[in-house]
């Protein structure tokens, strides 16, 4: 069973093409993060999903019904990026009348500010909150009733890193009550072990869909190894390394995953030119660039 | 669907309350309504009650002040939350176009109502101050210029969120609803009056210039106002128009123009994409 699927959804301004043929289904209970450059078109996809735009081709349904509908609204929850509410109004106010639009009790907004660790600031005006706090009272909103798609742009940009840690605690909690999740971020370290799909976004098209592992697996990124020299024998370990890039009075050396053992054996053999050496795994943010750099070759 | 209406409505009217705008616009209706009555006491020559002259002068008054609220209320409803990003909130939420309009036009109705009543009752203070008991038979006079500013006003506002939807900018809506104004208000009038000179009484004078006057629902007001009150309107300059017009014309005028209006907001409103 699907809640959300998209097929060729398809969204052009003008000329422009900002979201080109997307497919993608999420089920009750799945967590899937949204990664793209600026501009690649995760909100535009959001936008399309909550029927605040029409698709330019390709569809939208929402548990078997068009988005925006009557049904669809009453479904989903949405986080937009930097909602900024009216200064003028509390925290508490402000989330009565999200309740109250919802047909809830506006009696439970003192619960939700709880919930998003705004307790205390309350009964003070938006006006006069953080960054961060205004950020909690939009993800306030969009825990209001029990969401069955929850679509959250950018929730997390704004947190500090604790929130965060709480922030997606909350998420896993929503998670496994059922509500699916399709969240977009450019903080690709947090995204570990917190969602089970990741969905990359560039140019407007999908480039690649799958865990994390998965994507690891599809990439075959480079090992690093740096190197530092023993006093006096620079020159003599660039010789000995001479594939190696220098920087600094260190040298630094790609290595394939499959020569992981010849690399260190050959650093072994060698260890009196060698004071200290580091291997290091590819990053997220590596491959994140190894994703769509690629795809932005292509398109290039 | 009321729930969802007055919500909205409670949460606007709170924002005019605390930005102000219910002070300011029944200080400026106070200010201007006393200033108006004490100008007016000394004048009165003819034979009506001073409840009556005072609201002779207060419908010349209301003319520009009313319509000049309500578009400063509104001007800010639907661009201003598009630019804070807090449109495309609103409307993922079970609350259809309609009903985001509805609620504010009423909480925005009930400031430009309290600014109303707050001027009008400092006049009639004033006139009972004046005149005692005299002045009870103006009562009737003063509700039927309450009420039609009410409906003056219910119009303007929509005016003001179609040129918010139109505009899409709270800065560019500003601009557009100043130039409303003055059009409509100002411009609409002098050219009229420069129409009939130029005509000498000739076809424009006796057939189109009644329609013109019944048509802008500022004018369709101060006839409805002069014509029930059998007063004359020495400051606009439009005196004895005001007789030659049966009085369900502009009556009608001043019913259609709410609702015409706030249609024609809806319909702006239907071309945004937030
Ligand atoms: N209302 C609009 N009118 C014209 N072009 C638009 C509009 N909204 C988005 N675009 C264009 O569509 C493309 C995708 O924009 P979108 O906002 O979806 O990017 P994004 O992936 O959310 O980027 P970011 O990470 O910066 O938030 C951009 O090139 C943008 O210029
Ligand atoms: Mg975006």
């Amino acid at each position: 069973m699907t809640i959300l699927a998209l097929t060729d959804l398809t969204k052009r301004f003008g000329k422009q093409t900002a979201l080109d043929a997307v497919s993608l289904d999420i089920s009750p209970g799945e967590r899937v993060a949204l990664l793209g450059h600026n501009g690649a078109g995760k909100s535009t996809m959001m936008k399309l999903i909550l029927g605040l735009l029409t698709p330019d081709g390709g569809t939208v349904q929402i548990a078997g019904h068009p988005p925006g509908s009557a049904v669809a609204r009453s479904l989903t929850a949405y986080l937009p990026e930097n909602a900024a509410f009216h200064p003028s109004l509390t925290g508490r106010e402000m989330l009565r009348h999200y309740l109250r639009l919802r047909g809830q009790d506006p009696r439970g907004a003192d619960a939700l500010l709880e919930k998003v660790g705004l307790g205390d600031a309350g009964g003070r005006r938006i006006g006069g909150y953080s960054k961060g706090m205004r950020q909690r009272v939009g993800l306030a909103q969009a825990l209001i009733g029990t969401p069955r798609l929850m679509v959250l742009d950018e929730p997390t940009t704004g947190l500090d890193p604790i929130s965060r840690r709480d922030f997606y605690a909350l998420l896993d909690e929503l998670a496994e009550r059922g509500a699916a999740i399709l969240l977009s971020s450019h903080a690709l370290s947090e995204l570990e072990a917190r969602t089970d799909r990741i969905v990359v976004l560039a140019q407007s098209r999908m480039v690649a869909q799958g865990t994390l592992a998965d994507l690891r697996r599809a990439a075959t990124l480079p090992l690093t190894v740096h190197l530092a020299a023993r006093a006096g024998q620079g020159a003599a370990l660039a010789q000995a390394f001479p594939e190696a890039q220098a920087e600094g009075d260190r040298l630094i050396l790609a290595c394939p995953q499959e020569d992981k053992l010849t690399v260190l054996e050959r650093i072994a053999a060698r260890r009196d030119l060698i004071a200290d050496f580091d291997l290091s795994s590819p990053t997220l943010d590596d491959l994140y660039a190894q994703i769509s750099g690629r795809e932005n070759g292509r398109a290039a | 669907m009321p729930g969802r209406v007055l919500s909205t409505a409670g949460i606007e009217f709170r924002i005019a309350l605390r930005n102000r705008w219910v002070a300011v616009g029944a200080a400026m209706m106070v200010l201007f309504s006393l200033v108006l009555s004490a100008a007016g006491a000394g004048a009165s020559g003819l034979a009506a009650d001073p409840l009556s002259v005072i609201v002779a002068s207060l419908v010349s008054l209301a003319v520009y002040l009313v319509p000049l609220i309500a578009l400063l209320i509104s001007f800010d409803a639907v661009a201003g939350e598009a630019e804070r990003g807090t449109l495309q909130l609103d409307l993922t939420y079970p609350l259809s176009r309609s009903e985001l309009l509805m609620g504010k036009l009423l909480a925005q109705l009930a400031v430009v109502i309290l600014a109303v009543l707050a001027g009008y009752a400092a006049a009639a203070a004033m006139a009972f101050g004046a005149g005692g008991a005299d002045a009870a038979a103006g009562l009737g006079a003063l509700w039927r210029l309450t009420w039609t500013s009410a409906l003056l006003g219910a119009a303007f506002l929509s005016l003001g969120h179609a040129m918010s939807c139109v505009a899409r900018r709270a800065s560019g809506a500003a601009a557009l609803v100043i130039g409303l104004w003055l059009v409509m208000i100002v411009l609409y009038d002098l050219g009229l009056l420069a129409a009939v000179m130029a005509d000498n009484g000739g076809a424009f004078t006796t057939r189109v210039f009644p329609w013109a006057l019944v048509l802008n629902p500022a004018d369709a007001f101060r006839l409805f106002n002069l014509a029930a009150s059998q007063a004359v309107d020495a400051a606009s300059g439009l005196a004895g128009a005001a007789n030659s017009i049966a009085i369900w014309k502009p009556l009608t005028s001043l019913l259609l123009w709410p609702v015409l209006a706030a249609a024609l907001a809806r319909l702006s409103f239907a071309r945004v994409q937030p």
